[in-house]
């Protein structure tokens, strides 16, 4: 633990902590651009040079470790100089364009240029102007303006994993880019744009749109997948413009994902504004009123074994407790949200991700089982990578279901549940390496629990926990890793069936044979709506997808950047999102449509405010008492143990870009469909 | 003695003379008022008037939409929207003054990068009903080509103290 000392005041900091890390400690700023907390180190901004005693000159305090007994001095003339002086050569070839530049107003040059810089330039010779690289539908490039930091080097070689970022020629002729020309084909492209300190990499759907001081920020829980990122969204009037991260460590850092940031432009198409009501096979838009007197007429008298409902995947926990609560009142407890099927449910630690995401920088073996993570989450797989990095690549992945590159090395073990038993009887290799590991995990994906043997699979995997010391003591290495942001939070809730009564496929071949005569898809729109055709078919949700064609009453709901919600990750961990606009037209928040609703039924519920759900929330499931942190569950029995079936896993995400009604409404999500899928552009030639 | 001497002023009229003398001398003197609208007086360079957006003389529009007078304007009395243009320049595609909240301060001016924005020598632009001072971008482009020639004189006399 080296002590030094920063403009007189002494701090202690951590063994291998840079002069840079010493300097925040003591609370003085230091300027920088190339240095960021989340990336090795480059040290070729220069921007963060201090005075440091005994040294012949300034030095890079981001590259300098610190050391025992060193006297640092951050604001002596010598270092004003140094900081004018870089800060010069860097707006040598620096563009000023600030007033056409997107960056404008939250740029770190622009910022530190009026901190640190002269107020007028000495250069009159010409500047230099760099072609710009395509770089695909996402980032927008105006290379004359890098400042050649490198961030984007490194962020793609390290966390994103696509070694295509580098930097070639030398001095004022280097030129950042892709080394061959091709886009950046990765999930996480998108925070390249909030890496890049300049507007060297800006955001191509959002060019232009708006200054960062016009917007207005609210703090929210991402919905299209379900690691349950921390965003901010920031909107002008009602529009939301645009989805930044917020950090937090323990979830994902500051990384989001491509579709968290660019599917909300989905929102702004085939959305539901009113009530329709079917009237001789034709939607009619309607009031309120009049679709739940459709409503009404249809359900009142009717035995509850006939209703059923089923929630979507981007619900929030509010809106399923008020329906809970509302179909145990008609006696029904056909509910399910579950829309594909899968046999998750039971005791709570068979179905979170146990070790938490955080947790996985302290495991040293995985097993993937049935999950492509790069598709379903890629924050998690930055982790894992991160993992993989760190441990020098000694972190050994083994991948069970369908090939796919996790940008990291790993070893394909086989196609399905035939190599899943070998590992539990030590026949494969793998089994050894699970064995010799002091905190080994297993992730086990929806492509594994989505079939029929589901069940029969979550016992093997259970087996294979148990029998290679996943779960021992503290450590719980079971995971499992969900795609729908609501389903943790619906399992919570027991938004389950009960007691004998129907799950989603038993609810879908009901309808299909007149057993089920009303069905309320709460934002559900994956199941089969072919089978719904007999049945009485409520639809409420924001966008105008599948089950809104195939409705007869509509009750036109909230997007998730139009109410308060809750959602539970797939860690199990709770937590709140706040409106950023608010909903479009005659659209209400979800849970208040269901309270609505139920009064005009006569059975009304005792909420009448969202804190009074959030109590009866709490009532249900001890997981919403604590939000932001996920809370441990019991290690305990679950799963059937059965025979499973010889066909291979497959990862219910087949095209990252497109898995919701939101970011199939997309024109950036089809525009990367088009640029980055494979099966889709040869799909498109057929 | 005053009593004597106010009442003798008063009986001869002293002040009503000394009145009509100041009268009468300024009847030989120049007229200083002006035959509005006839006559009008002279302005600044400085006059902050009604305004304008500029072009270019190949006939591109100067503004960029980099929005700081938006920003600037203490009224809040100008709303821009921007877009890529086809050309992918960036480019408004709405560009409102509502001239009814405008205080007439020139920051818009001030604050533009490109002279886009100028507050003219005009000041005659009273209109019959309210709506005619929502100025819109068309409306402002053809201010600034009927006064692009003042603009630009009144520009460059007042260049040097800038």
């Amino acid at each position: 633990m080296p002590k030094l000392t920063v403009d007189g005041i002494e701090v202690e900091v951590e063994a291998g902590a840079t002069v840079l890390q010493a300097c925040e400690e003591a609370g003085k700023e230091i300027p920088r651009f190339c240095y960021h907390e989340r990336l090795s180190i480059a040290g070729n901004c220069r921007m963060c040079l201090v005075e440091m005693e005994r040294a012949p000159k300034p030095v890079a305090s981001c590259a300098m470790p610190a050391a025992d007994g060193m006297v640092i001095k951050t604001d002596s003339d010598l270092v004003k100089k140094a900081r004018n002086g870089v800060m010069e050569f860097l707006l040598i070839n620096h563009p000023l364009d600030c007033p056409i530049c997107d960056q404008g107003g939250e740029c770190d040059l622009q910022d530190q240029a009026m901190a640190y810089g002269f107020d007028s330039s000495r250069y009159a010779e010409k500047k230099r102007a760099v072609k710009d690289k395509e770089l695909g539908p996402i980032v927008k490039t105006i290379m004359t303006r890098c400042i050649h930091c490198t961030r984007c080097v490194r962020f793609s070689e390290e966390v994103a994993g696509v070694g295509t970022m580098g930097a070639v020629y030398r001095g004022e002729d280097t030129e950042v880019g892709p080394y061959i020309e091709a886009s950046i084909n990765s999930e996480l492209s998108g925070n390249l744009i909030d890496l890049c300190p300049v507007g060297a990499l800006t955001s191509k759907p959002y060019a232009f749109t708006a200054r960062p001081w016009e917007l207005k920020k609210t703090d929210s829980i991402d919905v299209m997948d379900a690691v349950g990122s921390n965003i901010r969204i920031d909107a002008r009037s009602s529009e939301v413009l645009r989805v930044l991260p917020r950090i937090n460590e323990d979830v994902n850092e500051e990384w989001i994902s491509d579709k968290t940031r660019y599917a909300i432009d989905g929102l702004k198409r085939q959305r539901l504004d009113r009530p329709y009501v079917r009237v001789d096979g034709k939607l009619v838009p309607a009031s309120w009123d009049e679709a739940f007197a459709a409503i009404k007429a249809r359900v009142s008298g009717l035995d509850g074994k006939k209703i059923a409902a089923i929630a979507g995947d981007t619900v929030d926990c509010e809106s399923m407790t008020a329906l809970k609560d509302l179909m145990g009142s008609l006696g029904s407890a056909n509910i399910d949200c579950r829309q594909d099927g899968s046999k998750v449910g039971g005791p709570r630690s068979s179905y979170i991700f146990n070790t938490t995401i955080a947790g996985i920088e302290e495991a040293d073996a995985c097993l993937i089982v049935g999950a492509n993570v790069r598709a379903e989450a890629p924050i998690i797989n930055s982790r894992l990578r991160k993992r993989w990095r760190a441990t020098n690549g000694d972190f050994r992945v083994g991948i069970i279901g369908e090939k796919w590159d996790p940008t990291y090395k790993n070893d394909y073990l086989g196609a399905g549940p035939e190599t899943l038993a070998e590992i539990l009887d030590g026949k494969n290799d793998f089994a050894k390496i699970l064995k010799a590991a002091d905190k080994p995990m297993i992730i086990v994906g929806m492509g594994a629990l989505n079939r029929e043997d589901g069940d029969a699979v979550l016992a093997a995997t259970r087996a294979i926990a148990e029998k290679f010391g996943m779960v021992a003591g503290e450590w719980n290495g079971f995971n499992v890793l969900h795609t729908a942001a609501s389903r943790v939070g619906g399992l919570d809730l027991g938004f389950v069936p009960g007691e004998g009564c129907l799950a989603t496929n038993d609810i879908l071949d009901g309808a299909a044979k007149g057993a089920v005569e009303v069905v309320y898809l709460l934002g559900a729109d994956e199941v089969d709506m072919s089978k719904l055709e007999k049945a009485f078919v409520i639809y409420q949700g924001a966008m105008g997808d599948a089950g809104a064609q195939a409705a007869d009453v509509i009750l036109p709901g909230a997007a998730y950047t139009e109410k308060n919600g809750t959602y539970v990750n797939t860690e199990g961990r709770a937590q709140q999102g706040w409106r950023a606009v608010f909903p479009r037209g005659d659209a209400r928040e979800d849970w208040a449509i269901v309270r609505a609703l139920s009064g005009a039924l006569d059975k009304t519920l005792p909420y009448n405010n969202i804190d009074a759900v959030r109590a009866r929330m709490v009532e249900l499931s001890p997981t919403f008492a604590s939000l932001n942190v996920p809370t441990k569950a019991e290690w305990t029995d679950f799963g059937n143990a059965g025979e499973m079936k010889s066909d291979g896993f497959m990862s219910p995400v087949r095209n990252f870009y497109m898995t919701d009604p939101i970011s199939r409404a997309s024109v950036t999500m089809a525009k990367c469909t088009e640029a980055f899928v494979k099966d889709a552009a040869a799909e498109k030639v057929a | 003695m005053s009593f004597i001497d106010r009442t003798a002023r008063s009986f001869l009229l002293a002040e009503l003379v000394s009145g009509m003398a100041l009268t009468l001398k300024y009847m030989f003197k120049p007229k200083v008022t002006l035959n509005y609208p006839y006559e009008k007086g002279p302005l600044s360079p400085r006059f902050r008037g009604e305004h304008a957006l500029r072009r270019y003389p190949n006939g591109e529009e100067r503004c960029i939409a980099c929005k700081l007078c938006e920003a600037i304007c203490p009224a809040q009395a100008i709303t821009i929207e921007v877009e890529p243009r086809d050309d992918g320049s960036r480019r408004t595609t709405r560009y409102d003054i509502d001239m009814t909240k405008c205080i007439y301060c020139g920051f818009c001016e001030e604050a533009c990068p490109v002279d886009a924005i100028v507050e003219g020598p005009n000041f005659e632009f009273a209109t019959e009903n309210r709506e005619e001072l929502l100025y819109d971008k068309d409306k402002l482009l053809e201010n600034g080509e009927r006064w692009e020639a003042e603009l630009a004189a009144r520009l460059e006399a007042d260049a040097p103290y800038r």
